[in-house]
């Protein structure tokens, strides 16, 4: 068997594996991509709903429409990309460089290259995953799956339906489904406050009346074949279901929508560290993942909430492979403090260029009047105030870390200061 | 009369307060124009960008994604969607293509939202 060379080598055909390519293209790297799925987009293809863009395009775009804008891109610079692919094992050879087995149309490939970019995206949290107690009948969807159904495959998954869990996706679906007919007798959130984005709320719950219950979840699931009904219980404020306080409601279809961990099991594979508050890859301001030359970027980095975010920090992600080298990293660490529930990157390499270094963080719980401080070493070298701070609504800062002379004694911190009185205090 | 809005215009979701006091309509809590032209026409003519799919003939892809032209009166939302049910694809149209001009008669375009229909070979 011959094996192909390339520079950057892309696993992941989704907004993030897109732009990255077209990135390290640009940054003068043989660049090769392999998706898994017939097509390229990745779950932007399922998205039919407009919002996307606004940042990078200054235009409310459906995610269709976003994804081909990029693979478009890549069709322009002919860069190589193979489709129904999967990466089956990636091995780092002693040259440092990788091999990378591939199965697909063609059967079984070995690739060669000297970096690798994982954009393998998340995926959703299942029932199991929520430990939803009952029986195993068919209704029980991922928002994503009834997604599938409904704008892939142009099939209904629900007549009469209930949602658990107030994430974005399960709130886009509720205003599907309730376009094409179906009714969604509620969405049903366990935490005391939404986990989707509040315009979602008003534009996808509110416009439609579906009612939302915040401190409520589903509790068992009834049904044989088909799903007929779910118990649905109030829950205490860590969470556990209160007995006593079940009540059934009728419907054929559950849709969960309960939180996205990002896809890394080709990354631990290859012994890549994750970092457990975001479960994607410990990066550096390159994208550069514990492993030198494995890049990481997207929702398999961390669960963005816009992919304008995504788009933006794959382009560095694919810059960096390709301008990758085996120079020595020496690290200073990002504390996101006890306020902010994570900070990404969560280290810089003080042998890189830091100037432009996009940091990503959310907040713990809902913040409102509070100040951002940026220290280093117990120097403030940036701070932004903020009306208010939501978990589900992430906030990135552009910095400059070369300014401030890091070296490895440097400590990184991000600290919240709360002005308001009554405020936010929580 | 005053009413509290969020902002439906980008992912910040601007928390805003519109007074209307006879000719005056008076903003606050946006951070953007874009936000108070949305706050005044939802006071008046409330307006949402609906995006479905249409059926197609075609077995490698069932369903086009769509969308309106522009934003569509928010109580024509389920005329559109009966409407729209009723259309079924049969050209290889692409990204941007319109599907039905001026349709139901509201000044706005159904237009195809993908290149799907020209992907046939995947």
């Amino acid at each position: 068997m011959t094996t192909e060379s390339c520079d950057v080598l892309v696993v992941g055909g989704g907004p993030a594996g897109l732009a990255a390519a077209v990135s390290a293209h640009d940054s003068g790297a043989k660049v090769l991509l392999i998706e898994r799925e017939a097509r390229l987009g990745g779950i932007l293809k399922q998205c039919i709903h407009d919002g996307f863009g606004l940042h990078r395009f200054g235009e409310q775009l459906s995610g269709p429409e976003y994804a081909e804008r990029f693979e478009d891109e890549l069709y322009k610079r002919k860069i190589e990309y193979r489709t129904l692919t999967f990466v089956t094992k990636i091995e780092k050879k002693e040259n440092g460089r990788f091999t990378v087995h591939t199965v697909g149309r063609n059967g079984v490939s070995v690739l060669d290259t000297k970096s690798l970019i994982l954009a393998t995206g998340c995926r959703e949290r299942t029932a199991k995953q929520v430990f939803i107690h009952g029986t195993r009948p068919a209704g029980v969807f991922t928002a994503g799956t009834a997604q599938h159904f409904t704008n892939i495959l142009g099939l209904m998954p629900a007549k009469k339906c209930v949602i658990l869990g107030s994430g974005d996706i399960g709130l886009i679906m509720a205003r599907r489904l309730t376009l094409e007919g179906a009714q969604v007798l509620g969405v049903y959130e366990a935490k005391p406050t939404p986990s989707g984005l509040t315009r979602n709320l008003h534009q996808c719950l509110y416009d439609f009346d579906i009612p939302l219950h915040l401190s409520h979840t589903v509790t068992r699931v009834f049904g044989v074949d088909r799903l007929e009904a779910v118990e649905i219980s109030n829950v205490d404020e860590k969470m556990t279901p209160i007995p006593g306080t079940e009540t059934i409601v009728k419907c054929d279809a559950l849709i969960l929508s309960v939180g996205l961990i990002p896809e890394n099991e080709l990354a631990e594979s290859i012994g890549v560290k994750l970092d457990p508050r975001t479960k994607g890859p410990v990066c550096d301001g390159q994208c550069m993942t514990s492993i030198d030359g494995v890049f990481s970027c997207g929702n398999a980095l961390h669960v963005n909430d816009l992919v304008d975010y995504v788009s933006q920090n794959a382009e560095q992600a694919g810059k960096s492979a390709a301008e990758y080298s085996n120079k020595e990293r020496k690290f200073v660490g990002i504390n996101p403090g006890d306020d902010l529930l994570y900070a990404v990157p969560q280290r810089l390499n003080i042998n890189a260029d830091n100037g432009k270094t996009d940091l990503y963080f959310r907040v713990k719980n809902d913040e409102n009047n509070c100040v951002l401080h940026i220290l280093c070493g117990g120097k403030e070298i940036l701070k932004k105030k903020y009306a208010f701070m939501r978990p589900p609504e992430m906030e990135n800062l552009t910095i400059d870390f070369n300014s401030c002379n890091l070296n490895e004694n440097s400590k990184i911190e991000l600290r919240l200061e709360r002005l308001g009185k009554g405020d936010g205090v929580k | 009369m005053t009413k509290e809005l969020v902002c439906i215009v980008c992912p910040r979701s601007c928390r805003m307060t519109v007074s209307a006091d006879g000719n005056e309509t008076v903003v606050t809590g946006n951070s953007c124009k874009r936000g108070k032209d949305f706050a005044v026409r939802e006071m008046t003519d409330p307006r949402r960008t609906v995006c479905t799919t249409v059926k197609t003939s075609f077995s490698y892809a069932p369903v086009l994604p769509v969308r309106v032209s522009a934003p569509i009166p928010k109580n024509r939302i389920f005329d559109l969607m009966r409407e729209i049910n009723k259309i079924t694809v049969s050209k290889k149209i692409g990204r941007n293509d319109i599907v039905v001009k001026n349709i139901l008669n509201l000044g706005v375009d159904l237009i195809s939202t993908s290149n799907v229909l020209k992907h046939e070979n995947n």
